[in-house]
């Protein structure tokens, strides 16, 4: 029994390690079909394969080169963010590109294509990803990149697996003088302010985000704080090394611990606690990873689990349809803590089926009640389907087939590339449903 | 710096060892079978932090080889801080019972080349007067059990050897070490359930590392261990023979 991150999906896979990255391509009983497993930090189906098989990466976490003159990093595809950040942020380098969790591999961070605060300015994760090999079920091993075989590279970034297995791939990192984020918080009083000070922020600050008070209604719609930063120029290293998670859940409790009563004080509260502005010098961790400080946070929505609903809406309505799409979450009085804005900028991803746009993407975890939860994504699909928007298939355990197509326009282009032997709960959903 | 000698390097165990050691910027000798995973394993220590890494393919059951390569290793360290002997192998206990050739082929792997390698590197160690022997024997070493005896009396060799063998360098300043693993998730085990027993290659790294620094004779690890082989141990051959382990 393997379950994803937001525990909605799960089920049975017949499970595979490859032993090295040399190891040939595991020889799969008849009609079965493998997919590509690293941490399983994908929210919903796209990183599960039921009734069929996982290839699991985990023997593949070795680095294989680091030029700390250049800062050019190639490592196997099963190395976890976190394993890197600990190797290189001692020497003053750093990922191009974070998401949310350090405890993502190198191989789930290309196959979804991941961004993070600095999207604007640098992009998703692809952008910064000069070569990897693909090993393909036939056996034969593709190694490309932005200038050789860049069919393959775009496929394979954003690829959800489909492609193949990514044995290793080689980045570029940044320099940072340090550890450290000199960060302000900014509370604005709607989402108009939000998107506003957002906008303003885009060029001189390199890390943006806003947390959105998505149980406020009427004049504070979309009312939140605006965190932006730049790596702080500070020499020191810090002790704060690796800080380990402060708080654990150590089992499913027997029901939602997110809910409308908990979600409307918890919000209030941390809205009306922070100041109307604040400067602080804070640890890469804590600004870029505050989730990882609550080992198995994802249990706190109990055994029903939860669903993450991410879209983006181009830029030229994004106004308008956040403003709507945020209308219809506070009056549902469903969503959570956790609703977080973000403008894209017009930074090309790489990948046929990477997720951000120019535009504003908003992402919002709910908790699992059944149809009513349907309901609600529907109305929201709707919008942002008629704003030409999409939602992020790492993140997904739901959208319609059809929702997928249209959104995703180079999609019969990629089925060029897919493997024939690999699959996906997600794949096979979205080619399924109407 | 500690200057490590690891045998049978690409075991997952002994991985999960070197790289706590480069991250403490060690100098390591690698010897494994595969030449194509020790140079990959050898390049990511040197990636983490280990001073110097070399390394070298050596099929361990050719025992006229081993003192070549000893001499080879202590050549490139200068010094032998520590040895960690982690090669083995988990045939099919089936397979075994069915062919001599396949019985004593595990027995050889498992219990003669340690012992061979062991001999060889006591009088090297006695002469430093220092220096730590650690040896991955296993709890299937302490009784017999129809599911993988045969595994299990090499690694009786291996500890019973061991036990002496502390016993004889007791006053020379040596550690001589016998790390005792329960069920480790590693590619070893790979086809096995696991169950709440199982420990991860990081927990029992860490643990072979506190023994060391402690200058501990027998290790246990996890320690859950040690009672539970305590019980096991403890249960007459009359009863024993009739359970299902």
């Amino acid at each position: 029994m393997v379950s994803s991150w937001g525990t909605v999906s799960r089920g049975m896979h017949r499970l595979y390690d490859l032993s090295s990255r040399f190891a040939p391509f595991p020889s799969l009983p008849e009609q079965m079909c493998i997919l590509p497993f690293g941490n399983g930090r994908s929210y919903g189906d796209s990183c599960l394969n039921v009734g069929g098989a996982l290839l699991r990466t985990r023997n593949l976490d070795h680095f294989i080169h680091f030029d700390a003159q250049s800062g050019t990093l190639r490592c196997e595809a099963g190395v976890l963010l976190s394993d890197i950040l600990r190797l290189v942020t001692p020497m003053r380098w750093f990922p191009p590109v974070l998401p949310g969790t350090q405890y993502v591999t190198v191989g789930g961070a290309i196959a979804n294509d991941v961004h993070g605060k600095n999207h604007h300015q640098a992009g998703t994760f692809g952008c910064h990803v000069r070569r990897l090999e693909l090993l393909r079920s036939s056996g034969e091993r593709i190694e490309c990149g932005p200038d050789e075989r860049r069919e393959w590279f775009a496929a394979t970034v954003g690829g959800l697996g489909l492609t193949g297995l990514i044995t290793w791939a080689e980045m570029r990192l940044r320099r940072v003088p340090g550890p450290w984020l000199d960060v302000e918080s900014i509370r604005c009083a709607d989402v108009d302010e939000l998107l506003e000070v957002s906008l303003e922020s885009a060029a001189d600050f390199e890390y943006t985000v806003a947390w959105v008070d998505c149980a406020a209604g009427r004049r504070r719609l979309g009312r939140g704080l605006l965190q932006r930063a730049n790596h702080a120029q500070l020499d020191a290293t810090g002790s704060a090394a690796h800080v380990t998670p402060a708080l654990h859940l150590p089992f499913t409790p027997p029901f939602s611990l997110v809910n409308p009563a908990t979600l409307r004080l918890f919000n209030s509260v941390h809205y009306r606690r922070h100041p109307r502005r604040i400067r602080s010098l804070v640890h890469y961790e804590k600004f870029f990873f505050p989730l990882d400080r609550i080992d198995r946070w994802n249990r706190l929505y109990g055994p029903r689990g939860f669903y993450q609903y991410q879209c983006v809406v181009p830029a030229h309505r994004a106004g308008g349809v956040v403003r709507e799409l945020l209308r219809i979450i506070a009056s549902s009085g469903e969503g959570s803590f956790l609703a977080v804005l973000k403008c894209f900028a017009d930074r090309p991803s790489p990948g046929l089926l990477s997720f951000p746009l120019p535009g504003v993407t908003l992402a919002l975890d709910f908790p699992n009640r059944g149809t009513r939860s349907a309901q609600l994504f529907a109305r929201l699909d709707a919008i942002v389907a008629e704003a030409g928007g999409r939602l992020y298939p790492a993140k997904d355990a739901r959208m319609p087939g059809a929702m997928f197509r249209s959104g995703y326009p180079l999609q019969e282009t990629f089925t060029r590339f897919t493997d024939a032997r690999c699959s996906s709960s997600f794949w096979r959903r979205i080619r399924e449903s109407a | 710096m500690k200057r490590v000698l690891i045998i049978g390097a690409t075991s997952a165990i002994a991985e999960a060892t070197a790289r706590r050691l480069a991250e403490g910027q060690a100098a390591l000798y690698l010897v494994g079978r595969d030449a194509q995973r020790l140079t990959a394993i050898a390049a990511d220590l040197r990636i983490r932090g280990a001073l110097q890494c070399d390394c070298e393919a050596q099929d361990l059951t050719d025992f006229t080889a081993h003192e070549a390569m000893l001499d080879r290793a202590v050549a490139a360290l200068g010094h032998l801080d520590i040895v960690l002997i982690a090669h083995g192998t988990l045939d099919d206990q089936a397979a075994c019972e069915a062919s001599v050739e396949r019985t004593l082929q595990a027995l050889a792997t498992n219990g003669l080349s340690v012992v061979a390698l062991c001999t060889r590197l006591a009088p090297r160690l006695a002469a430093q007067s220092s220096g730590t022997l650690a040896v991955i024997s296993s709890v299937a070493g302490e009784r017999g059990r129809a599911s993988n005896y045969v595994y299990g009396s090499a690694k009786a060799l291996v500890s019973t050897y061991l036990s002496g063998l502390r016993q004889r360098l007791c006053h020379s300043g040596v550690q001589v070490l016998t790390i005792k693993p329960g069920f480790v998730d590693t590619p070893m085990t790979a086809g096995f359930a696991k169950g709440a027993l199982w420990a991860s290659r990081e927990q029992v790294a860490a643990g072979i590392l506190r023994a060391i620094e402690k200058r501990a004779d027998v290790a246990y690890l996890p320690g859950f261990w040690r009672p539970i082989l305590w019980i096991i141990r403890a249960i007459p051959e009359r009863v024993f023979k009739r359970l299902t382990l």
